[in-house]
This record gives C-alpha cells, structure tokens and sequence, in this order.
C-alpha cells in the first residue's frame, strides 16, 4: 500500500532535512513543473487529479486555482497561503506533516505558487504549534539557501518568497476569509463572500488559500500524474487521506491510508479495537464540526461522497470515539462550549444561539435540565444550518448537536428525568 | 513607553507589510514578550506607532486568546479542555492542579508564580490528555507528570 505524504515520517525521530528530502526524490517536482511545465499544465494536472481539498471542506484544488486571474502584470501582486491554523478538536494530522516532512510541504507551496503566478506565500501557522515553528524556518531557510526559494528559482526566472506568520489564537482563523484578515493584522471575522478569495483575497489581491495536508500532495502529483494519483483511492475519489482515532480506543494515533476504508477497518485494525472495559457508542468522523456515526454506519466508506451520503462529513478523516463510559450530553456539552467560547461574534445565530445551547447543555448535564430545552435546542441547531450565518461555523456547531440529539435522545431524556447524569 | 528595543522589533514587522497597521498583531506579540501582558498604556504606545486608534488595537488585542490584557503569571499553565482530552480525563488533572495551586481557571497564584487557563484542541489527541506550559508541549499527562513539570517551573 503506497504512502505517499509520510512514507518517510518516522515519528519520535528528527525531521527530515534538505538533503534527506533530497535524497528520496524531493524538489524533483518542483523541477519538473519550472522546466516543463506551463503555470496552466501545472493547474490542469491538479484539476484532473480531481484533488478535493483535505482542510475539511472538501472543495477542488484544480478548480480553486483556476479562478486566479492570469492576465500578466494587472493581476500582481497575487499571494497563496497555506493554512495550518489546525484548531478543530480531535484533529491532529497537520501537525504530523509539518512536524515530519517541512520540505514536502515548501515544494508543493512553490509548484503551487508557479501554477498562479503568485510572488508570496504565506504559512499561517497556529500559535501552539512551536516545534512546527522551528522546524518550518529550519526548512525555508534551507531552501532560501539551496536557491528553491527567492529570486530566479532554478534559473526559471520565477520568484518566490515564503513567510510564516504564527497566530494569537482562535479558531475562527481557520475560516479562509478569517484567516485573511487575521494575516492583514485585523480582528479574524469572515467577509462575505463574493467577492471570493482568488478574486479579492489578502490585501485585496488574488489569492488562494490552501491546507497542509492539500499542498503536501502537489509535487507527487506533479511527479507521478493525475491518474496516479486517482489509483491510490478504493473509491473514485483519489489519494489517500491522513486519518486519525483519539478516545478509549486501543492504539489512538494518525495513519495514511486510501480514501474509502471503512469506519471499521480503521477502528478495528488500525486503532486496534475499543480500550478493554468500553464498548463503541459513536463517533464524530472529521473533528468536532461532523454529525455523529454510530454502530449501523461502521462498514461506511470513509471518503468524502460516502460519508456525506450517510448523514455526515468527511471533515479532516480525524475521528473522535464516543464509548459507554462517556455522557453523550457531557461530550455535546464540550463540543458546543468549544463552538460558543470560539465564535467571532459577527453574527446573530452564532454569538447568541451558541452560547443559548451551551446554557441549556450545561443544565441538562447537571441535573436541572427542563423537556422544553430539547425542542429548543433543535431549534437552534435548524437555525444554525447554512444560509443563516455569515460563515460555516455555526452550521458546524449544528451537526454534533443535531446527530447528537438525533442518535442519544433517550440519554438527553434520561438526565432531565432523572435530575442528574446518569455517568457520575 | 515602549522601550528601543520593542519599538525596534515592531519597525521590523512594519517594513515587511504594505502599511503599518497590518503589524498590530506582531506589535501585541512583541510587547507581550518583552511585558508578559499588554497593558492599556502599551495599547496607546502600539497605536502611536502604528497611526491608527487606540479603539482598534484593543479590538485586536482582546479578540485574541494568546494576548493578555491582564498581568499573568511567570508561568502560564494551559490545560487543553477539548472533547479528546475530556474522554481522557483533563477533568480530573484540573481537580488536582487547582487543588495543589489554589487557583480555578483564569487566576494566577499568589506569589506569582503560576496562571492557570484553559485551552482549545492543541492537535495531540491520541496522546491526550495534553497541556503546554508557557511555550513547551507536554502529553499523555498522569498526576505523577504534572507533580513533577509543576516542580521544573519556578
């Protein structure tokens, strides 16, 4: 089974340096696409990889390249920004790649950087991340110095200069347009969209806004092809996907494997079953803005369409297990706390039915929850849903909240009727 | 009264943005470095150099989770409260570590010495439960680990 993204990632040990990237065929893409390559062979290989964004969304690379006006001259400066803002609870799979292979990441930032023509790139890296911090300039200044980066790049005449800008905390910033603002010094609310990034982005100027995990795969597609690329998937999605499993499971950790394996396979082989004493209640499948899977779903296929077609998002492929010895309200409690403390404040669903929710939950799990509470936390959930809030991140609250109530109402029914909960 | 060597570090941060009001977050950063926290006068003084208000630094500063509008510790204690860390138990390391300090979330011990605040996710989750003390990363924490990285930081 082929590993692409972390085949040389050996965690626990040092990351790897320019000349061991170098050694295992790195910066060859990089020389393949300024050689041989125009800026539109290098979008039109992206886009028939069909590489769907690995950020959560979901949206295609191909095509969000595509948007970035071309015209020379007028459409300078242009900016690419790889967003490594991870932030969403229970995901933890960027950190992995930037802590184990930086140059994977700065070769695929350039090749990207070339396919729009974009003269800086931004790495917006989250603040808790100080090891990635470190071991990211490490490898820019490597690459500065063995002429990746900077003026004339492999004597193309391409440009390129990589900054990294470290955050000051929030989730929000990992929003696109948040992130944007946050990069130009601002509080990081969402702006409305259109006008979308690759027209009026950071700065106002073209941009593209790409996660770690996105622009890790650039240079192995440009190396080995689109249809490569499409092979490594067990459905028609292509690639393969960082997944992860944290809660009472056996072996939790982070495993590069092909789009389209089951919930079972990766609960059962890779994390090596439920920790003895816990029986498997559900998951949230993508970090905490998913809806929950539960027992019937485990033969879904995890990629993007299969995941959706059950009920649920794909996300970041970082699953958080629900087990028997765990409230399901305590675990919504916390979900919706997180989404409540984080939200910007800009809009009215958001600032004010997240924190709403969290009041009810938290009465609910402590014994003086009323019935009413449940229609009203349904409520909130529909109101949620998008087309009502600015950005994404209230519909995201919405989905833990909605399948919750969904899949472990008797549980909900239990606390208010019981006066307490029922796990303490 | 920002000190040369801060003044010096934020005109750093300015020449590498199109106008200075893009460095307000650096500008934070640097004096909470250098301060430990930001200060209403360190707002006044960041708004002066940067050319823009008062108002719209400190919009900035207090959207923010990593910037200190209040004095904090010679230690800054953050313990993730995420859903990982909460199956795995943050809250009861949080009993302890409040018990043995004396704090609750959001204060800092008497002698100065430690604060205590929550954090969101810190991207460890299958080595939960995790925590940082002020820039350093620690996981897989048990009571007997926090006894002994409390005692390192003095």
């Amino acid at each position: 089974m082929e590993r692409p993204l972390t085949q040389y990632i050996k965690p626990g040990s040092l990351a790897f340096n320019l000349d061991d990237y170098k050694k295992t065929g790195g910066y060859e893409g990089l020389r393949k696409a300024l050689k041989n390559m125009t800026p539109g062979e290098v979008t039109g290989n992206v886009k028939a990889s069909n590489l769907l964004g690995r950020g959560g969304a979901g949206f295609p690379t191909g095509v969000k390249w595509s948007l970035i006006p071309m015209d020379g001259d007028k459409s300078k400066p242009k900016y690419l920004v790889c967003n490594a803002d991870e932030m969403e609870p229970g995901t933890f799979k960027d950190r992995y790649l930037l802590e184990g292979n930086p140059h994977q990441l700065i070769e695929g930032m350039i090749i990207a950087a070339y396919a729009i023509q974009a003269e800086k790139a931004y790495i917006f890296l989250r603040w808790a991340y100080k090891k990635a911090d470190a071991i990211l300039r490490k490898a820019i200044d490597e690459a500065y110095k063995a002429g990746y980066l900077g003026k004339n790049i492999l004597g193309s005449g391409f440009d390129l200069d990589l900054y990294i800008h470290s955050s000051a905390g929030r989730y929000i910033c990992g929003e696109e347009t948040a992130l944007l603002n946050s990069l130009e010094g601002k509080r990081a609310v969402p702006r409305t969209k259109p006008p979308f990034p690759a027209i009026s982005g950071l700065f106002g100027r073209p941009t593209v806004v790409n996660n770690v995990e996105t622009l890790s795969w650039i240079s192995h597609i440009v190396e080995n092809g689109a249809d490569w690329f499409k092979g490594l998937s067990l459905t028609g999605t292509g690639g393969t996907k960082l997944f992860g499993i944290s809660g009472k499971v056996k072996n939790p950790g982070t495993w590069e494997l092909p789009l389209g394996i089951t919930v079972r396979e990766l609960l059962e082989e890779h994390a090596g079953g439920m920790a003895s004493g816990h029986k498997f209640r559900g998951a949230l499948p993508g970090g905490a803005s998913t809806d929950f899977l539960i027992e019937e779903h485990l033969d879904v296929k995890m990629d993007f369409s299969t995941v959706a077609a059950a009920g649920s998002r794909l996300g970041t492929g970082t699953m958080i297990i629900l087990d028997d010895k765990t409230c399901p309200v305590a675990f919504v409690h916390n979900v919706e706390k997180f989404f409540a403390l984080e939200s910007c404040g800009w809009c009215t669903p958001c600032r004010e039915g997240l924190p709403w929710v969290e009041k009810m939950l938290s009465s609910i799990e402590a014994g003086t929850g009323k019935m009413e509470y449940l229609n009203l936390l349904s409520f909130n959930a529909k109101y949620f849903g998008p087309g009502n809030t600015f950005c994404a991140h209230a519909p995201g609250a919405a989905e833990p909240l909605q399948s919750g109530l969904k899949y472990f109402y008797d549980d909900f029914v239990r606390h208010i009727a019981e006066k307490k909960c029922p796990w303490r | 009264m920002l000190t040369e060597e801060e003044i010096k570090e934020i005109r750093n941060e300015i020449n590498q943005y199109p106008y200075p009001a893009v460095a307000c977050i650096d500008a934070l950063k640097i004096v909470q470095q250098h301060r430990g926290w930001v200060s209403d006068e360190s707002i006044k003084d960041i708004a002066l150099l940067l050319n823009v208000s008062n108002e719209e630094i400190d919009g900035v500063a207090t959207f923010y989770s990593r910037i200190y509008r209040k004095p904090v510790g010679r230690n800054v204690i953050l313990l993730c409260d995420s859903v990982s860390c909460m199956i795995m138990g943050y809250e009861s390391l949080y009993g302890y570590i409040s018990g043995k300090l004396g704090i609750s979330f959001g204060e800092t011990t008497s002698d100065g010495r430690f604060t205590l605040l929550p954090i969101s996710c810190l991207g460890d989750c299958d080595n939960a439960p995790a925590m940082m003390i002020n820039n350093d990363h620690f996981n897989r924490l048990t009571i007997e680990k926090i006894d002994e990285l409390l005692a390192i930081y003095k």
